[in-house]
């Protein structure tokens, strides 16, 4: 993949196809050109160059950082997603290494291995240079020099090849060079006791030809695979029961344990499948707040959803698949086997989550937004990070777009003044879902309210403090969106409300403002 | 802040006659308890009236996490908690779809002990909150030492295992000294109906520095009228 870099930005970017950008990296003088785009590279610009040298000669170039550990992770990804072609893949720097000895026929012969990769990988937006050959070195060779497809002769290939494509290392190429020995054929023609002789150590320039003629094997290194702890179960007869699946887990369980222990892993999410005779599959998924992989806790959690499950025409076998798990050390908490509290609690929001339902048991997400609705953000307790004590920590995570959250309100600490109010009494205990359109009587348009009509009662305001303005976030909200004018108002009887008055006369986005009720304080 | 307060209410020659508003603040008030922990039943005296949160949360511990039981009916009539407006925000909220989901919710909540303290909240007079149910969770609160709250919003006070049952409703405010017409700090009108050990009483209270205040009469309060109206 000659431009993965480029191409990976200019797919995330999404920038007009003839802008010269470069991607530059921190050299040891100054940002090397990394990357260039098409445009770039007409003007000038190469790879490995400074980035002075490309902006002398077109000063127009945009220079972004270039990003090598994202790449890096995107060739990971690429690497697991060539699974489909061969089962033995390799990294190697920004390129993929198939093993396809004996696969090629199943994409009709070579050519359609070829045509087949390269269509899939044009379809991802990369361009890909094809070899293939039949050894790994020379395979690279061709890729990077010359692609094509070579059968047997692989000398007669190589031959014209610059010695670069050996794979040697700078100053080897700039020695060979000066020694005339350009091409790897007439590197091919000089003896081979001499070339020992004269290029020992490291830079073994016979060991390196021996390899990509094939005649020193070179063995390819596969990408690890990790999968997921699993405990499996095969029933001799397909049980029609429904406490199949619950006895199953009593002994799934044990095994995925003793799996999680092996590997210091502790289990964020368990799914339970029942492969049913005909095919089907039955899953049964729970997740947990902490990691864990306490057999008495998980067995709790799976026990309702898998006496749930429906065997119909009977389960011929069960899985028990982590699918999410976190390192977890072995930790001995107490002598006597009492789990500490914040274990407890999340234990606690498990057994609550799998009854009810994440979206029913939730924790408070402070956004960073003045709008009422909007600061009491909500998140599932059971996706809530583990820390369940700590309070500063969970709201200052970094989420999906990038955006450092920070608590608006902190929690007042001892006792402030007297003649200020508490700031936690500026906002109500408790908020509608939706505010609730009151009829209001003022006796000025701008000035405070004097009585209100909630749901068919009505409530003299007796004391009112506002308006407290809260402004439409405009880079949200359409633009006709009204500002809020927030009153504390107490009635008579000395219930205390949270009103506002959406928008103001006279302010081109809509008629006469209208009245809210949204919080009650306590 | 008297010479202050004075101006504002129309300054010169009146500013003799005005006298130093009183902040209200009566003597020091123990909130009356059992020993323990134990389920404690606060009726709201009006589902709309959201003054039992104020009270209740005053006498809430807030060193651990706190779990909020809300029945679907009870957030729809009297709206759901907001954190913003809590003094501490460690808090699992549990929204539940009726009085039974409720009632499980807070028992599981109540074995477990690394809680500060349970609440719920129940609409109405549902048929799963019977004497029963009642009683199981003051046993389990009795049990793990986790205080149990149970928040009856428009309900009637028919048969409870319920230690104390307390019938709360927002009171007139506090004076503010720094707005004479804006609420100052809240006062609850508290009313102990029933309670295993202890007589019964009512109170007028304010929560000030993390104790508890009687409010002293309602003078004050007219004073604050009177004021706003010459303002």
């Amino acid at each position: 993949m000659p431009a993965l870099a480029i191409e990976r930005w200019a797919k995330n970017a999404d920038c007009a196809p003839d802008d010269p950008v470069v991607l530059t990296v921190e050299g040891a003088h100054g940002p090397i050109v990394h990357a260039v785009t098409k445009a770039a590279a007409e003007r000038g610009a190469r790879a490995g160059a400074r980035l002075t040298d490309a902006r002398a000669l077109d000063p127009a170039l945009v220079a972004l950082p270039a990003d090598p550990e994202g790449d890096a992770a995107l060739v990971q990804r690429l690497a697991r997603w060539a699974g489909r072609w061969s089962p033995l893949v390799e990294v190697e720097g920004d390129g993929l290494r198939l093993d396809v000895t004996g696969v090629a026929h199943l994409f009709g012969g070579e050519r359609g291995l070829v045509c087949d990769v390269q269509r899939r990988f044009a379809a991802l937006g990369l361009t890909t240079r094809l070899a293939i050959a039949p050894t790994a070195a020379a395979a690279w060779a061709l890729a990077h020099h010359a692609p094509c497809i070579c059968d047997d002769d692989v000398a007669a290939k190589l031959t014209p090849l610059h010695i670069a494509a050996l794979r040697l290392d700078a100053d080897t190429v700039r020695t060979l060079d000066r020694l005339g020995l350009k091409t790897i054929g007439a590197l091919i023609g000089v003896p081979r006791l001499a070339l020992a002789r004269r290029f020992r150590g490291a830079e073994d320039v016979v060991e390196a030809l021996d390899r990509a003629l094939g005649r020193k094997p070179e063995a390819l290194t596969a990408i690890a695979d990790d999968p997921p702890p699993r405990a499996t179960l095969r029933l001799e007869e397909p049980a029609t029961h429904h406490e199949a699946a619950g006895q199953a887990l009593e002994r799934l369980i044990p095994e995925l344990v003793r799996q999680l222990q092996e590997r210091h892993l502790g289990a964020r999410r368990l799914s339970l499948r029942g492969f049913r005779v005909d095919g089907s599959v039955a899953v049964a998924s729970v997740a947990t707040t902490i990691p864990s992989r306490e057999p008495k806790h998980l067995q709790r959690l799976l026990a309702d959803k898998a006496a749930a499950l429906d065997p119909e025409f009977g389960f011929d076998a069960f899985a028990l698949t982590a699918n999410w798990t976190e390192s977890l050390g072995a930790a001995q908490e107490s002598l006597v086997e009492e789990p500490s509290g914040e274990r407890q609690v999340a234990r606690l929001v498990d057994r609550l989550t799998v009854k009810l339902g994440p979206r029913r048991v939730r924790r408070p997400q402070p956004e960073e937004s003045h709008l009422p609705e909007r600061a009491s953000g909500w998140m599932a307790a059971v996706q809530s990070s583990s820390s369940l004590l700590g309070e500063g920590d969970r709201s200052t995570k970094s989420s999906g777009g990038g955006v450092w959250r920070r608590p608006l309100h902190h929690a007042s600490h001892g006792s402030p003044p007297r003649a200020e109010l508490r700031e936690d009494l500026k906002r109500p205990q408790r908020l509608l879902d939706r505010p609730e359109a009151i009829d209001v009587i003022y006796a000025t348009p701008e000035g405070m309210p004097r009585r209100f009509v909630w749901r068919r009662a009505v409530h003299d305001i007796a004391r009112a403090e506002g308006p407290e303005r809260i402004a439409p976030e405009w880079w949200r909200q359409p633009s006709s969106a009204r500002l809020r004018d927030y009153y504390r108002v107490e009635d008579s009887s000395g219930r205390r409300y949270w009103i506002y008055r959406e928008g103001v006369i006279g302010d081109g986005r809509g008629g006469l403002p209208a009245w809210f009720i949204h919080g009650l304080f306590g | 802040m008297a010479g202050g307060l004075s101006l504002v209410a129309g300054g010169g020659s009146r500013a003799a006659e005005i006298r130093p508003i009183p902040s209200g603040l009566g003597e020091c008030w123990r909130l009356p308890g059992p020993s323990g922990p134990t389920l404690s039943e606060l009726f709201a005296a009006h589902p709309r009236d959201g003054g039992w949160a104020g009270f209740l949360l005053a006498q809430v511990a807030a060193d651990k996490p706190l779990l909020w039981v809300q029945e679907r009916m009870a957030i729809l009539e009297s709206g759901r908690v907001h954190p913003p407006g809590l003094p501490d925000k460690n808090l699992i909220h549990v929204e539940a779809r009726d009085a039974r989901d409720a009632l499980w919710a807070m028992e599981e909540g109540l074995r477990c002990s690394g809680l500060s303290a349970v609440i719920g909240e129940i609409w109405g007079d549902p048929r799963a909150l019977d004497f029963t149910a009642t009683r199981r969770l003051a046993v389990a609160s009795e049990r793990s030492g986790v205080a149990a709250f149970l928040i009856r919003l428009g309900g009637h006070a028919n048969l409870s295992g319920a230690r104390m049952r307390w019938r709360i409703a927002s009171a007139p405010s506090l004076a503010n000294d720094l707005d004479g017409r804006a609420p100052g700090l809240p006062a609850w009108d508290a009313e102990l109906f029933r309670a295993r050990g202890m007589p019964p009483g009512r109170w007028i209270v304010a929560h000030e520095a993390g104790a508890f205040h009687l409010v002293a009469g309602a003078g004050d309060r007219t004073l604050g009228e009177e004021r706003r109206l010459r303002a």
